[in-house]
């Protein structure tokens, strides 16, 4: 039994993948933009969706644009930014109510297509270039949301460890720009790069939901109406992998509680055969709440509220991520080196295995759930450009043997650990 | 079996059955979906620190966090713990503590049944020993820390606590590290004993299960069990003054830009069931017609280099109390509450928008349906309606019955100097 369809066409120079199902009561589009990450350009690319997603030719104002997405019923529309590998991939994701469940039957699937092609295609210019006031107010928006990473101390130290451990590699580079960069943006220039996005990006859209695929079809192509790009990809431009030198980076800050992150070289990626016995890997070690570092760290010791693990599968990075008391630094990183001695002893039973592939399973089947899950997983094969479908996804991990477990585990390297020192708690409350 | 409630134009059903021991059953089938989610919720929170023990007279006063602290223990037996009783049997279990529940979860793409027996016997049989206790203060202790580190957390609770002078809304959900001190298993099982009763529960089950099969297997498992008669608990009655504690505080953090939240209490509570869903409906709209992303008010404001997209509104009202915040990240956090506030002045004096009301009563249908995809919103959200006795189903009838004379109406109490509060979370100075 399959558990879903997925169709694919070539069109304009976009893949279009549909999903025909009706478990949702909405449908939903989800647009992806890749192209390689690199210095020169990672600012702007972090900026375009914001800019893109603010005014059309039809909505010139970002009022009149919202207002348009209230009267579609509440339409959702989300940009965002993410890392996969080498690469940095714009979202545009729009979910929107399907009229078979309202009493006024308003065209929406076709109204919400209309809208995502003005926003990718037909943006609000002023001359040959952006709005300028739209620029500058998005630039300063860039920059909060690149210094409010510094306020959130979790997502700050795994953003340090990642800076530290890639260095000199481009995955080292924020998804959200650097905001050094950010003043030197301008209408113009951005716009310069957006046509170079519409030539050279690899574009990606998804419909999901109940909904006349051969019309939707039909929508696509009346909208998407550009001319055909010619992605400059696969560049399979493979992370570099040099000589692993473990290091240990402390840094200290005005916070109660210290956050240890490691990072680990997996030397295994998505499309790897390896790949399933990976994640089987992390399920043991720290992937769940009975996984090895959840256990030893948290319910043995009570060092910790929080001990996990989690995979970068186009990185090919392993991270775990903890937040302790200053104090307890040396037990927690021993601690954590010896669960990883245990997994490359075969230091688990049957029983942890079958119940890691068991909840993995449950994991993957839970994702298809949701259409937004559904449509990153799917993703995952053009990320990394593979053909796995989901049920080869599912077979794998279910025929992951424990000598595989242990084989994955000898390829795993420690590169660097990373801890951010509290202050401690004298000077709080 | 009765028959189930019928919600035509969502094409849903619900069933629902009431135990003999007073346990209210629901179960909302969802076809061609992989998971089911149930939550097993009682009718007790952080707000409940005061009460008469099951069985006694005296009003007692327990520590604060306790019930979050429960929440952790309950998962501890004496066989070990049933999180990894869920992991063998392929799901995922979860729990989380609110001013006024507590909720226990599990999801699975297989074995329901198991799952779900696992469920309802885990939080029905209590397991807590003094050395299990002590261990856990160290957990919850980084968790508290943890919390104590997050500035959006300690913003949305300061604002909380400008709010409110006695009302244990105020106190953080998980305690302090010096309150669970305190704790003991004795107290644990004086509060399990109160507010653990069937009859002060509600499970709630979605997935792709056979509702009739489900409601047996639930009055299987309960007839197998004996419990005390149910009683009505004892809660103090919760005296607050109407109006708010304090106007403005600020919390000096390690941050880089401010964040900054106005407060509006309620002034009235004490609503139930549609009433006070209605309400509830009714500041929102409010809110979305003023600060909403189309609102020319967001559009300035975000021009002007005051909000960024950190900016949100979001109004919530229980039993015994409610309150609205508006706010987000921003530079100029004086200038963002006193145009907040003036937005809400002048919309008090000229009442709000008709056209604009109605579009916000089409983008909150649209967002329903939206949200209704989802069995953790569903589970959720109807256990919370239903302890208020109210109906998540009736959310699109009672939206489309909305005018803007409820809407003004509301504003002339919401826009009130007296009810409003700030509270501003800003960058430490170096403290060298």
């Amino acid at each position: 039994m399959s558990f879903f369809q997925e169709k694919q066409t070539k069109l304009n120079g976009i893949t279009v993948h549909t999903v025909k199902t009706d478990k949702y009561k909405t449908n939903t589009l989800v647009l992806k933009m890749m192209a390689p990450l690199k210095k020169e350009n990672v600012t702007k690319r972090a900026i375009l969706p914001f800019i893109l997603q603010r005014a059309t030719e039809r909505f010139r104002t970002t009022g009149e644009l919202r207002n348009h997405l209230d009267e579609l019923y509440g339409a959702s529309l989300f940009a965002d930014l993410s890392k996969k590998g080498e690469n940095q991939i714009i979202t545009f994701r729009m979910e929107v109510a399907n009229e078979k469940f309202l009493s006024e039957k308003t065209p929406l699937l076709e109204e919400a297509i209309s809208l995502l092609s003005d926003i990718l295609l037909r943006p609000l210019l002023k001359g040959s270039a952006f709005d300028d006031g739209i620029v500058k107010e998005e630039i300063r928006t860039l920059k909060q949301r690149i210094q409010a990473a510094y306020d959130d101390k979790m997502r700050y130290s795994n953003l340090r460890l990642v800076q530290e451990m890639c260095k000199n590699e481009p995955y080292a580079l924020h998804v959200n720009g650097e905001k050094d960069q950010a003043d030197d943006l301008t209408a113009e220039n951005v716009y310069e790069y957006y046509q170079q996005v519409l030539k050279e990006d690899k574009l990606d859209l998804y419909l999901i939901g109940d909904f006349k695929e051969a019309a939707a079809g039909e929508m696509v192509k009346k909208y998407f109406d550009f001319s055909a790009n010619t992605h400059a990809y696969p560049e399979t431009e493979q992370a570099s992998k040099q000589h692993v030198e473990e290091k240990e980076v402390i840094e200290e800050e005005d916070v109660k509680q210290g956050k240890l992150n490691i990072g680990y070289r997996t030397n295994c990626l998505y499309n790897d055969d390896s790949y399933f016995a990976l994640q089987v890997f992390n399920g043991i070690f720290g992937g769940f709440s009975h996984s090895k570092l959840f256990i030893n760290v948290r319910e043995k010791a009570s060092l910790a509220y929080y001990a996990a693990s989690r995979v970068e599968s186009h990185k090919g990075l392993l991270m775990v991520m903890s937040g302790i008391e200053v104090g307890n630094y040396d037990q927690a990183v021993s601690i954590i080196k010896e669960q990883m001695a245990a997994m490359k002893n075969g230091d688990f039973t049957d029983d942890d295995l079958n119940q890691t592939k068991g909840v993995i399973r449950n994991q993957l089947l839970e994702t298809i759930d949701t259409s937004y899950g559904l449509s990153e997983i799917l993703y995952q094969n053009v990320a990394a450009n593979s053909e796995r479908t989901f049920d080869e996804l599912l077979d794998g991990i279910s025929h992951v043997t424990k000598e595989e477990v242990v084989e994955s585990a000898s390829k795993i390297e420690l590169d660097t650990i990373y801890f951010l020192k509290g202050k401690g708690a004298q000077n709080n409350g | 079996m009765g028959k189930p409630i019928q919600f035509e134009q969502l094409q849903e059903e619900l069933y629902h059955e009431k135990m003999d021991n007073g346990l209210n059953v629901y179960v909302l089938p969802k076809k061609g979906f992989n998971k089911t989610y149930a939550t097993f919720t009682t009718k007790y929170g952080s707000i409940d620190n005061e009460f008469v023990p099951l069985g006694q007279e005296e009003m007692k006063k327990v520590p604060d966090g306790i019930a979050h602290f429960l929440e952790h223990k309950l998962f501890e037996k004496e066989d070990g713990d049933v999180f990894q009783q869920f992991g063998k049997q392929g799901a995922s279990s979860n729990a989380f503590t609110s001013f006024t529940r507590t909720a226990y979860l599990f999801s699975s793409t297989s074995d329901a049944e198991k799952n779900l027996e696992t469920l309802i016997d885990f939080v029905q049989e209590p397991y807590f020993t003094e050395k299990s206790v002590e261990k856990e203060k160290g957990i919850i202790g980084q968790e508290i820390n943890m919390y104590d580190d997050n500035p959006d957390w300690r913003l949305y609770f300061g604002l909380i606590e400008n709010m409110y002078e006695k009302h244990p809304v105020k106190i953080d959900i998980a305690g302090t590290v010096e309150s669970i001190s305190h704790i003991t298993k004795d107290l644990l099982y004086e509060c399990y004993h109160t507010f653990y009763h069937p009859s002060n529960m509600l499970l709630f089950v979605t997935g792709p299960v056979d509702p009739e099969r489900v409601l047996k297997q639930v009055r299987e498992n309960q007839k197998k069990k004996t419990f005390e008669e149910p009683q009505t608990i004892k809660r103090p009655e919760l005296s607050e003054k109407a109006e708010v504690d304090k106007k403005d505080e600020k919390l000096p953090m390690n941050v880089q830009s401010s964040k900054c939240l106005v407060g509006i209490k309620a002034k009235e509570t004490g609503l139930s069931g549609e009433e006070l869903l209605k309400k509830e409906l009714t500041a929102n709209l409010v809110l979305d017609v003023l600060f909403g992303k189309s609102s020319s008010h967001f559009q300035t404001m975000y021009s002007n280099g005051l909000i960024d997209d950190t900016f949100s509104y979001d109004y919530t009202e229980e039993e015994t109390f409610g309150f609205a915040m508006i706010g987000g990240d921003t530079d100029q956090p004086e200038e963002l509450a006193k145009q907040t506030k003036e937005i809400l002045f002048k919309a008090r004096e000229e009442g709000v928008d008709q056209e604009r009301l109605n579009t916000a009563i089409k983008k909150r249908i649209g967002a329903f349906l939206r949200s209704v995809n989802s069995p953790e919103y569903i589970a959720n959200q109807f256990t919370r309606y239903a302890f208020n006795d109210m109906n998540l189903f009736d959310v699109v009838p009672v939206l489309e019955q909305i005018t803007k004379q409820d809407a003004d109406a509301l504003l002339q109490q919401f826009a009130d100097e007296k009810q409003m509060t700030v509270f501003t979370v800003v960058p430490k100075k170096e403290d060298k």
